[in-house]
């Protein structure tokens, strides 16, 4: 790979790797099954007739295209670049994953799985996931730390009322790493059978690409749409990451348009100085976990050390290998936003605009707050407001004094 | 010829197959840890897996994950293991092969080259990485082969005619075949399956095959030995240290000489197979 790259869009390689980043870190067992599902993959994306069904779901029962909304309030409050949200917690299943799910199920079907297993931290992947095998009438597990069955309950009911099955995983910190961990011993077991559905663009190629194919979709959109309302590119992009795919779906399509700033903010927990935090691309280095190469939060030795963030779906100590690449290459800067940055932003954004987000993308909120006011008024920015945030309605009043 | 060689060439002459014994490197502490390493030769293992404890074990069923972690709250780091490897050549054998086996990331923090040139000093003769197939091991094998260390590849049902040849082309030591779809400790495979499996393998490698996962009693040791060159047993062994420790987590007095009796059980097992 070049130093600077005639294009950002051009990874992974035929073997998965973004740079030294990605590739495929797993046990032999799964290596026949991990071929197989990118052969299935490739032709699947050649497939118009695929290619239709997804778009005809996205559309109809998704809610697609989701709306590119200007918010006026923040923005005059904020004084500085004006402010675009792009709406994912309006889709239906109320963030992003489902557009990722939608994909993968379709897959499953076509691969002729006849099972579906899935992690999730936050739950939102959880909810996506038991919502298309509901859909697509397949059996659905969901592993999900224990940590996280308590502090998302709202998630859990909803996967269970949708007919899936959620295993809670008490190794570990009981959360997103564990839960990982667990799904890919499930999947070891029951490889012939099951698709696992990874929720984010990380694990063994071809997941990375394929999770950031599906969610292509989100940064697409926003081309097309900042160009009806402004006529031109927007100037900056911002949204939240854990492992990345919200921000990979915003991002990706831009990459190569120089003139686009494109910011990830990651999870900065009590503070990065605390050594609490989730943010693997600033505290971590490059290492080896869940099928691939990236960015870890690590001890010398190479142990993983526990991610700690207030939003369980960041609380995870890796991140997708394409956006370690991106970082190395300097073509997106990656910041933090610690747990009460994040607080403080939830709470602007249910006062002023009436929208209650979730605490993942309050973090990309946090981050909006410091920057927008430092750019100038014809500076646009669009915001990926990747879920809403009725499942920490219950956690926040607690968090904040209030009766629930 | 290296110290995998002769073992296989040894157990060749003596008409038998062998007994690979897994335990977690200073497991459940590094002394007691290394009072079982010592001990596994005389009890009949002909060859040693040294787990390398990691937090984040994908492939292993919950006794070896119980067991990397009782060893992680002991303190054991690389280093460490790698001081009970070369204490052990030094006090008990320079015959009984190691092999080091666990997760790539430990490898990769250290860097490829100085991890297998310490591991070859300390006096390691082979890896068993579980999350490095042969499409990742192209950085690992060119170290590992100027040090003299086997880097032993997993083969599993998954692995098809088609796909085994290029498994095959990066194997070094013997081929160790995972018996069941899952993880360690987890289901067994029959007979007939390990037999169908291992006929398999050895009509594209001259190798010796080993098979492991789900191997829990001599009887089943023995039905291994039957098909195999040599039958691992790993969960069962560290279950007995679990089995060996109080409610509050301190070892009993007979944890060394009863998991070694149970090691030596196994080989029995496996030592009551003649081959011809």
């Amino acid at each position: 790979m070049p130093d600077t790259p005639n294009t950002y869009r051009r990874g992974p390689d035929e073997r998965g790797h973004f740079g030294i980043f990605g590739g495929r870190y797993v046990a032999e067992t799964l290596m026949p099954l991990i071929l197989d599902l990118e052969k299935a993959y490739n032709e699947a994306k050649a497939d118009p007739a695929f290619q239709n069904e997804l778009k005809y779901l996205a559309k109809h029962y998704a809610g697609r295209p989701s709306p590119l909304y200007h918010a006026s309030r923040l923005t005059k409050h904020l004084g500085g670049a004006k402010v675009y949200f792009k709406r994912e917690e309006l889709n239906h299943t109320g963030s992003h994953k489902i557009n990722n799910v939608l994909g993968q199920v379709l897959l499953a079907k076509r691969m002729g799985k006849t099972r579906v297993i899935a992690e999730t931290g936050a739950g939102q992947h959880g909810v996506a996931t038991a919502t298309a095998c509901a859909l697509f009438d397949i059996p659905c597990v969901v592993f999900m730390g224990a940590t996280d069955v308590d502090r998302q309950a709202p998630n859990v009911a909803r996967m269970h009322m949708l007919g899936a099955e959620v295993r809670p995983v008490k190794a570990g910190a009981a959360t997103l790493k564990d839960a990982m961990n667990e799904a890919l011993r499930d999947w070891v077991a029951t490889c012939e059978t099951t698709f696992y559905c990874i929720g984010t663009v990380a694990g063994p190629h071809p997941y990375p690409e394929m999770v950031r194919d599906f969610q292509c979709v989100i940064g697409d959109e926003t081309r097309a749409q900042m160009h009806e309302a402004e006529g031109r590119l927007p100037d900056t992009l911002v949204a939240c990451i854990g492992g990345g795919s919200n921000a990979m779906g915003l991002f990706h399509p831009f990459l190569d348009d120089p003139g686009v700033r494109i910011v990830g903010v990651e999870a900065a927990g009590h503070g990065l100085e605390t050594g609490q935090h989730a943010a693997s691309l600033t505290g971590g280095r490059p290492g080896v976990l869940h099928g691939n190469l990236t960015y870890l939060l690590q001890d010398d030795e190479g142990q993983i050390t526990e991610a700690h963030s207030i939003s369980a779906g960041l609380d995870y100590p890796g991140i997708g290998p394409e956006h370690s690449w991106l970082k190395e290459q300097g073509r997106v800067e990656y910041v933090s936003a610690t747990d009460d940055e994040a607080l403080a932003a939830f709470q602007v954004l249910c006062k002023l605009e009436g929208i209650i987000p979730a605490l993942e993308s309050a973090h990309a909120l946090a981050h909006v707050l410091k920057l927008a006011p430092t750019l100038p008024k014809d500076n646009l920015l669009v915001m990926n407001l990747s879920g809403r945030g009725d499942k920490d309605v219950p956690q926040v009043a607690a968090r904040l004094g209030m009766k629930a | 010829m290296s110290r995998i060689e002769k073992r296989f060439a040894q157990l060749k002459a003596d008409k038998r197959a062998g007994l690979v014994a897994y335990i977690s490197a200073g497991d459940p502490d590094a002394p007691l840890g290394y009072q079982i390493l010592k001990g596994l030769p005389a009890a009949g293992a002909d060859l040693i897996e040294l787990g390398m404890p990691f937090t984040d074990p994908m492939a292993d069923g919950p006794s070896v994950q119980l067991a990397g972690q009782r060893a992680l709250k002991a303190g054991i780091t690389v280093d460490a293991t790698f001081d009970m490897v070369r204490r052990f050549r030094k006090e008990v054998d320079n015959d009984t092969p190691i092999l080091l086996m666990g997760y790539y990331n430990l490898v990769y923090q250290r860097g490829a080259e100085r991890f297998c040139k310490e591991a070859a000093e300390a006096g390691v003769d082979g890896f068993i990485l579980v999350d490095l197939p042969p499409e990742e091991a192209g950085a690992l094998k060119p170290h590992a082969e100027a040090n003299g260390i086997d880097t032993v590849l997993l083969t599993a049902p998954t692995t098809d005619d088609k796909r085994l040849p290029a498994v095959l082309k990066y194997a070094a030591g013997f081929v160790y075949f995972v018996s069941v779809l899952g993880t360690t400790g987890t289901k067994s495979a029959t007979e007939e399956a390990v037999r169908t499996h291992v006929s398999r393998i050895k009509s594209h490698t001259k190798l010796p095959v080993a098979v492991g996962f789900g191997i829990k009693t001599p009887e089943q040791a023995a039905a291994v030995a039957r098909h195999a060159d040599a039958a691992v047993v790993g969960s069962a062994i560290v279950d007995q240290v679990k089995a060996a420790l109080d409610g509050n987590g301190k070892p009993k007095p007979d944890l060394v000489a009863g998991l070694l009796a149970f090691v030596k059980s196994l080989a029995e097992g496996v030592r009551s197979v003649k081959k011809a």
